[in-house]
């Protein structure tokens, strides 16, 4: 039995482990998703290590107020006394955990939600799909307004937990379907035939097989919700006292900034939401390319299907 | 038919749920809002409001839950939604000042971010590898990665920097009065020209890609073949033969999007302050105006819902595979 359990579990690691390879050669050889992940690795680095980059507060109120762009001040200040350059880079490591720890967790409950109900039919299907429905249809950024409209002023953890209660639904159809598809192929009903247990099947079998699809429904999350945090933020609904880019565009608003011509203090912080949602779109459209050429189209073709009224409803405005 | 009825029956189901989940969230949230906010409006309103607000979000425990619900719906179903404690006038008519606003903005705009992005993704996969083709979709997938609120931001610091008595925020001039007049109607669209460009240049993206796709896809096909073999002129293979084809996906992504002009634009309208019913869900939830969130809340569901449904009937229609395989 030892030698069969392992027998059975070399191929999966195998197939992971060549997985792995195949994308790191396919992003080398990707100018779009090389360019994404060279983004992506810098914001990471100003999320790690923020004081090495940066070495003024961001935020005590130390400073001359509105300077412009110096030496001792890259970005200027703002009209409240703030480096704007300390606020940029530090502001990454919130917007970062945002789009990383949301966009973990709705994929892992679209996989939840898709994959169990492909794989257990019947009655959980049904019942799961539908719930899956209902929040695909619902308008989310009005939804996702409503709710913390209930929570006013209580932080990262609500907003995040409300993104992804609102933002599962996209990725959890496309998982269902892909998991549907592959009900019946033949190294699945060999697994049922040796015995297995279903957890068994789900983990070892089917997700290693959808690597490809669970991470474009990643980046996709990713994107929507750096863009749907940003956009709470800068109404107001995130902790104001925070430093985030997001939080940088609430101020920059409400200290007109807009209007007196403290231009960076505005731009900035958007320059760098555009950035770091290029930079998961750029790598997700790379691996829309990747995926194997013979199901290329066929994929591209479904999610086209659905994607511009999706684009259209999703994107926080 | 079975078809329709399937979606008919998953319309129901779903306005159902919108609906309950609208009367369950206030009264779940921990703490009461509700109460602060009565607190808060104390003495400022008619003792009656406050009361209808009471029965409205169930702070009035007197009542039992199952007697709230149907009180609830039977409110909504007349049209009842309460007053609005900002706008110090009933709920509805808050909302029929603001959906035209919000339908001649966000609707135009999407008629118009359809049909340039069509055009142009037809001619865009039609000379693939061309100019066009080349320069517009990466263009176009950084522009929708960006945030729509600061295109605009952009837009009113370029336009108060270099056109400074240019509107930037309102749907009309303040000494202004409504009227049909022609001056009227010119500082009417002034003042949209900033908000649409903003929504514009963030969506048309979506209409270019999808059909620059499909049509590449659809340029493939034999019978497009068969239409060059015969000699038929460019401009009819184009339109007539593949864009015809082709425009499937994006007709009923459009059908979509017109249920979606209601919540399409919240934050472009609350940037420039334009009265429409995005500026005003914001602005009762920054007041705590539960009665007129709701009812918003409520009313932006149900477009897109009958949307989808319509866009669902609309596929049905124009493309006879859809009804054979539900």
């Amino acid at each position: 039995m030892a030698t069969m359990q392992i027998d059975a579990m070399a191929p999966a690691a195998a197939a992971s482990e060549r997985a792995a390879g195949r994308l790191w050669r396919a992003i080398r050889s990707n100018k779009k998703a090389m360019t994404g992940a060279v983004i992506l690795l810098v914001f990471a680095i100003w999320a790690i290590f923020p004081g090495q980059i940066a070495h003024d507060n961001p935020q005590a109120f130390a400073y001359g107020r509105s300077l412009g762009p110096s030496a001792a001040h890259l970005l200027g200040t703002n009209a409240l006394g703030q480096d704007l350059f300390a606020q940029l880079i530090w502001g990454a490591r919130e917007t970062l955990t945002i789009a990383l720890v949301s966009g973990v967790l709705s994929t892992l409950l679209s996989m939840i939600m898709g994959i169990a109900a492909a794989y257990l039919g019947g009655w959980w299907d049904n019942s799961l799909n539908l719930i899956t429905d209902i929040l695909l249809v619902i308008p989310t950024f009005p939804l996702l307004i409503v709710i913390i409209a209930y929570y006013p002023h209580s932080g990262l953890i609500p907003m995040i937990a409300v993104l992804v209660i609102t933002g599962y639904s996209y990725g959890a159809r496309q998982l269902r379907a892909e998991a549907l598809s592959m009900r019946s192929r033949d190294f699945l009903e060999a697994a049922r035939v040796r015995g297995e247990r279903s957890i068994y099947i789900i983990f070892v079998e089917i997700i290693p097989s959808m690597t490809s699809l669970i991470v474009a429904v990643f980046l996709g999350t990713a994107v929507y919700n750096v863009i749907a945090a940003a956009t709470l933020q800068w109404i107001g609904f995130g902790d104001p006292n925070s430093v985030s880019w997001g939080t940088m565009l609430y101020w920059a608003q409400n200290g007109e900034a807009l209007s007196t011509g403290q231009y960076l203090w505005a731009i900035a912080p958007g320059v760098c939401i555009g950035l770091l949602g290029a930079a998961f779109a750029l790598v997700q459209y790379a691996f829309d390319e990747i995926g194997s050429p013979a199901l290329q189209r066929v994929r591209l073709s479904r999610r086209r299907y659905v994607a511009p009224w999706r684009i259209r409803a999703e994107r926080a405005r | 038919m079975r078809h329709a009825l399937r979606r008919l029956g998953f319309f129901l189901v779903t306005l159902w749920g919108c609906l309950t989940l609208n009367f369950v969230l206030p009264r779940l949230m921990p703490g009461s809002p509700i109460i602060d906010m009565m607190a808060k409006y104390h003495g400022r309103v008619s003792p009656k409001a406050l009361a209808a607000i009471e029965v409205a979000f169930g702070v009035d425990t007197h009542t039992n839950l199952v007697v709230q619900y149907f009180q609830y719906l039977g409110n909504t179903f007349t049209g009842n939604f309460g007053m609005s404690l900002t706008q110090t006038e009933p709920v509805s008519q808050v909302i029929s000042g603001a959906i035209w606003w919000t339908i001649g903005l966000i609707g135009v705009t999407t008629v118009l971010g359809f049909i340039l992005g069509t055009l142009i993704g037809i001619i865009g996969a039609w000379r693939r590898g061309g100019f066009l083709d080349g320069l517009l979709p990466p263009v176009f997938v950084i522009a929708t990665s960006i945030p729509f609120f600061w295109v605009g931001m952009l837009l009113i610091l370029f336009v108060s920097r270099f056109f400074p008595t240019f509107p930037t925020s309102g749907a009309y001039s303040y000494s202004a009065t409504p009227s049909l007049s022609w001056p009227f109607i010119v500082d009417v669209l002034q003042h949209a020209l900033l908000p649409a460009l903003a929504i514009l240049v963030t969506t048309i993206g979506g209409w270019i890609l999808t059909m620059r796709n499909t049509m590449v896809t659809v340029l493939a096909e034999d019978y497009v073949r068969m239409a060059r073999a015969k000699g038929l002129p460019g401009w009819r293979i184009m339109f007539d033969y593949a864009a015809r084809n082709a425009m499937l996906p994006n007709l009923s992504g459009f059908a979509m999007s017109l249920g979606f002009v209601l919540s399409g634009a919240i934050a472009v309208e609350y940037l420039f302050s334009y009265q429409g019913v995005g500026y005003y869900l914001l602005l009762a939830v920054v007041n705590q105006d539960y009665a007129l969130m709701q009812a918003l809340f409520l009313l932006i569901t149900v477009a897109v819902l009958v949307a989808i449904l319509a866009a669902d009937i609309l596929t049905a229609i124009l493309d006879p595979r859809t009804r054979t395989a539900g």
